[in-house]
């Protein structure tokens, strides 16, 4: 076996083999020792991200189904980096006494879809794509209904699976219809042929139904808000990042690569499902008083900002979406790290229940803030350069009105931004939440993004190396 | 490290400062000891930069320095001053040195308070040296945010409305102008090349009229809202009547302006063909602002509302100079941002301090207050009449020089407009006097007011500075006004180059 299979795919390998000693020791451990796993496979799971880091020479793997290169390596990076917080968010979550029992599952079953997703980045035909796709479905419906005893967990894992099943069904019809229609899987073979026949264009809207379900674009988006509410807030926070982020990301490279010659026909589509959703996400988040409905749905408007950004098409295009990713991959962590610490210390998890936490929870109340108006796009913090940078893609195709149209959205995403900064720091309150202190894994992940948000967007060094590795694709 | 940069770099340093203080005695000792050396740095940007002029350098801007952010965008930090943009600076820096001192007894999350407020000094003065689109309104929406919370917690009334209302107005504002900087930042290189955010570049450029049509009124819109352009200026009362002391003067006095300097800067400055010919629509909405402003401040019974619709009428005013498009309404214009910057916050600052001793802001409440507290009295007094425009004062400078420029039009139509703005002065004569008349003069109307005390150092520390860049202007304006003249001749080639 050549040896650079192993170098290119070491990311799934790694994944894979973590997975795997995690189950193991998992089988092997029992009683009190179950904490120390957690331990465990964070630093075995941080390890593999490290040797993720490696440069690795570009390259394709059977006969171009799977593809490695810089801008590959760089989004597993992210979703690596990703993860890592989340399992550092986790620390509470799994402590309690009725998930001792299911620590190990939740690693390897996160590690799992991680692997479906990365299979996915690195696709280069539509096999290997839909594969990874549902890699990365099935587990996290399993991780949805993971309070098993809760009846709105169990319930939000059953209407995930389900209607994941109906949306790959779709996205599958989609793709065969195209087949049909230009005799190949390949990514680099359906982008000669492709025309703008009927068969394409009605395979192009299976195609982009299915996805749009996965990136909970508005009108696929009526599940997002119960799977969120239902499931546990940590495997919210990986839903609403890593699996919308890589769904976004592959979604990207598929427009730009196969479906380069047809750029009219998707533009037009994309140009409605952006201002749909972003409208439509920021219009109910405006009345959500549940935290995790709250992000549902403001995660749901972000969706439409990335749209807005891919319209750029070219490398600018690709950049600012890469980037935006990598700033939600903090700024929304950040988000969900503040509300899964509160969650585990009292058990709120609604926004009215945050009102006074200025006062009681100073540190935690200011990363919230910050990760706000990072959501907001208030500068200097990342998400305003993220933002800028999308809507600077669509303005260099000269969408003007599509611009216009997203910055009144954020402006109008503001006021419920601000809502919740007002519970925290405005709203009086006679028992507020009482002071507690989070764990130190919690703390750290914390940490880890208030530096990302402050640091990512000075630091236009690394806008340029997504930039220069951009270029590479076109 | 280029000089400019420290109007940043210090304010910044003295928001960490604050951080490591614990209580209202060292954050506030730690920001006056900031915005002083702030204020010093000022006063010495004055002097250094008549200096340069004065040795003949002759650049559009001066002490540049430009730093690449993002190469690929060709996006850059590149500050650069030139004669408006010092004005600008030392006002701002004479507004918030004194709001600090405005603010001497915040008692409540007293370190918050300061870092806010500095976080928004800091936006405002980054606003000004800016020379970069990009780093310009990253500086600008810096500025408006801390707006939120200093309203929002530290205010006063319905403050969470307003608060809200005041940040959703300008933000939305500044929605439009970003679409408007990426309109710009597109057409920045019509004849090939890379695209630019550099102001100075894209003012050597002919942008292509269709995309100044459509840019000029977002950009003048988006900048308008801050500068409380009608029908969007719903927010200022409110926000203004809501928000403590230290925060009306320097968003009166300081933010306004910056509103208006954008105007000028980016909105008239890259699209003067647009400018020309789109002018009259907004030369309407300016003078409605001009006089509904002064009617709104006449009807009202709160200080602050008079005080906020007054500005209104003021910053309208600037707006309708620039409107016009020649060499001395636009030199009156940066004059009267100057001016009525330096007075409205005076002015914010005397409410606050009597609302402090008689707890109202009523003004059928109060009466006489000469009699129990002379200094302030006096104080309000001097800041009435440099706002209705008494020669002596800045105010009488600024408004002369842009009704003369304003008359320069001899069609029917500026004229019109000109004598309708022009009428406004009664106006605010009759709402300054009547306010000086109803609570300084007579007798004491409450009881309760025989026992008040007199202004405190700090409060007299904060009014005096003022007053002396009042009386100041309005004693030597000949020097500003020449600085001002000396940085207006790149517009105004711009702009004659269309005009003629």
């Amino acid at each position: 076996m050549d040896f650079r299979y192993i170098l290119l795919m070491r990311h799934e390998i790694l994944l894979l083999v973590v997975a795997l000693i995690i189950l193991m020791v998992d089988l092997f451990t029992s009683g009190e020792k179950k904490t120390y796993l957690i331990k465990f496979s964070l630093v075995l799971f941080a390890l593999s991200m490290l040797i993720g880091f490696l440069p690795v020479k570009p390259g394709v793997l059977f006969g171009g189904a799977f593809q490695g290169n810089a801008l590959t390596d760089l989004f597993k990076d992210i979703l690596n980096m990703a993860v890592l917080i989340v399992f550092l968010q986790s620390d509470g979550y799994l402590k309690k006494a009725e998930n001792a029992e299911k620590i190990g599952e939740f690693f390897v079953l996160i590690i799992l879809t991680l692997l479906g997703m990365d299979f996915m980045v690195s696709s280069g035909d539509f096999l290997t794509f839909f594969v990874g796709l549902e890699t990365a479905s099935i587990p996290i419906a399993g991780l949805v209904a993971f309070d098993r005893y809760k009846s709105r967990s169990a319930e939000a894992g059953v209407k995930l699976i389900l209607l994941s099943a109906i949306s790959s069904g779709v996205l599958l019809f989609g793709i065969s219809l195209i087949y049909g229609a230009t005799g190949s899987i390949y990514f680099s073979d359906v982008a000669k042929n492709i025309t703008a026949s009927p068969l394409i264009i009605l395979g192009f809207i299976f195609f982009v139904s299915g996805m749009g379900f996965k990136i909970s674009l508005v009108p696929f988006h009526l599940w997002t808000a119960d799977v969120y509410e239902g499931a546990p807030m940590n495997v919210t926070a990986y839903l609403s990042v890593v699996s919308k982020g890589a769904a976004a990301f592959i979604l990207t490279i598929i427009l730009y690569k196969v479906f380069k010659n047809v750029t009219e026909l998707w533009e037009t589509a994309l140009y409605a499902l952006a201002v749909l959703t972003m409208t439509v996400g920021n219009l109910f988040a405006l009345r959500q008083d549940n935290i995790k409905r709250f992000m549902a749905f403001s995660s749901i408007a972000q969706a439409g900002f990335i749209l807005v950004g891919i319209m750029g098409t070219g490398s600018l295009g690709m950049t600012s979406v890469v980037y935006f990713i990598l700033i939600y991959v903090f700024t929304n962590l950040g988000a969900f790290g503040v509300a899964s610490a509160i969650s585990n210390a009292s058990g709120v998890e609604t926004i009215s229940g945050y009102n006074g936490l200025y006062s009681t929870n100073p540190k935690l109340s200011l990363v919230m803030m910050l990760a706000l108006f990072s959501l907001a796009g208030i500068p200097p913090i990342a998400g305003f350069f993220g933002k800028f940078f999308l809507f600077t893609s669509a303005g260099s195709k000269g969408y003007f009105i599509l611009i216009l149209i997203a910055v009144l959205n954020a402006t109008v995403s503001l006021y419920y931004y601000l809502m919740v900064v007002k519970a925290m720091f405005i709203n009086k309150n006679n028992h507020p939440i009482p002071y507690f202190r989070s764990s130190n894994f919690m703390r750290l992940s914390l940490l880890l993004c208030v530096v990302g948000m402050f640091f990512i967007g000075f630091a236009g060094d690394i806008f340029e190396y997504i930039m220069s590795v951009s270029h590479l694709l076109f | 490290m280029n000089f400019l940069s420290l109007f940043v770099l210090v304010p910044v340093l003295t928001i960490t400062g604050i951080l490591f203080t614990r209580d209202l005695k060292g954050a506030r000792l730690v920001s006056a000891v900031g915005m002083g050396i702030q204020l010093l740095l000022a006063v010495f940007l004055v002097l250094y930069y008549l200096s340069i002029r004065g040795a003949g350098n002759l650049h559009e801007m001066v002490l540049t320095a430009d730093y690449s952010w993002y190469p690929s965008l060709n996006i850059h930090y590149f500050v650069g001053v030139d004669g408006i943009a010092v004005a600008m600076i030392a006002l701002t820096a004479i507004v918030i040195f004194a709001g600090v001192f405005a603010s001497w007894q915040m008692e409540f999350l007293s370190r918050e308070f300061f870092i806010s407020l500095i976080l928004l000094a800091t936006g405002v003065f980054g606003f000004f040296i800016s020379l970069d689109l990009f780093t310009m309104f990253l500086f600008y929406e810096l500025a408006v945010i801390p707006m939120y919370l200093l309203i929002g917690i530290w205010g006063s009334g319905p403050k969470e409305a307003s608060a809200m209302k005041l940040t959703l107005m300008l933000m939305g504002g500044s929605a439009l102008l970003l679409v408007g900087i990426l309109g710009i930042y597109f057409n920045s290189a019509p004849n090939g090349g890379a695209y630019t955010f550099n102001i100075l570049q894209i003012a050597k450029i002919h942008m292509p009229i269709a995309a100044q049509r459509f840019f000029f009124p977002l950009t003048f819109v988006g900048f308008g809202v801050l500068a409380a352009l009608f029908p969007l200026h719903t927010w200022s009362p409110s926000g203004h009547a809501s928000a403590p002391t230290a925060v009306s003067m320097l968003h009166a006095g300081v933010l306004m302006k910056l509103g208006a300097y954008g105007c000028f800067r980016v909105a008239i400055y890259l699209m003067p063909q647009a400018a020309t010919q789109l002018a009259w629509i907004f030369i309407i909405l300016t003078s409605i602002s001009v006089v509904y402003g002064a009617l709104g401040a006449i009807m009202q019974k709160d200080l602050k509302f008079i005080n906020a619709y007054s500005s209104v009428s003021h910053v309208g005013l600037i707006l309708f100079a620039l409107l016009m498009l020649n060499k001395i309404s636009m030199d009156g214009a940066i004059l009267q941002m100057i001016s009525h910057g330096l007075v409205t916050a005076l002015f914010f600052a005397l409410i606050g301090m009597i609302y402090g001793r008689t707890h109202t802001r009523d003004i059928r409440e109060m009466g006489g207050l000469m009699k129990v507290m002379p200094f302030l009295a006096v104080t309000y007094m001097i800041a009435g009449f440099a706002s209705l425009g008494l020669p002596g004062f800045s105010g009488f400078v600024a408004e002369m020089t842009i009704f003369v420029g304003a008359f320069q039009h001899s069609d029917l139509f500026h004229r019109v407009a000109s004598v309708i703005v022009v009428s406004s002065i009664v106006i605010t004569a009759v709402y300054i006097l009547r306010v000086v008349g109803k609570i300084l003069l007579g007798p004491i109307k409450n009881e309760a007011h025989l026992h008040l005390k007199d202004a405190t150092w700090s409060e007299k520390l904060s009014t005096i500075t003022l007053v002396i860049a009042v009386v100041g202007i309005g004693i030597l304006p000949l020097w500003l006004s020449d600085t001002i003249l000396n940085s207006l001749h790149p517009i105004m080639e711009r702009l004659t180059a269309y005009l003629h």
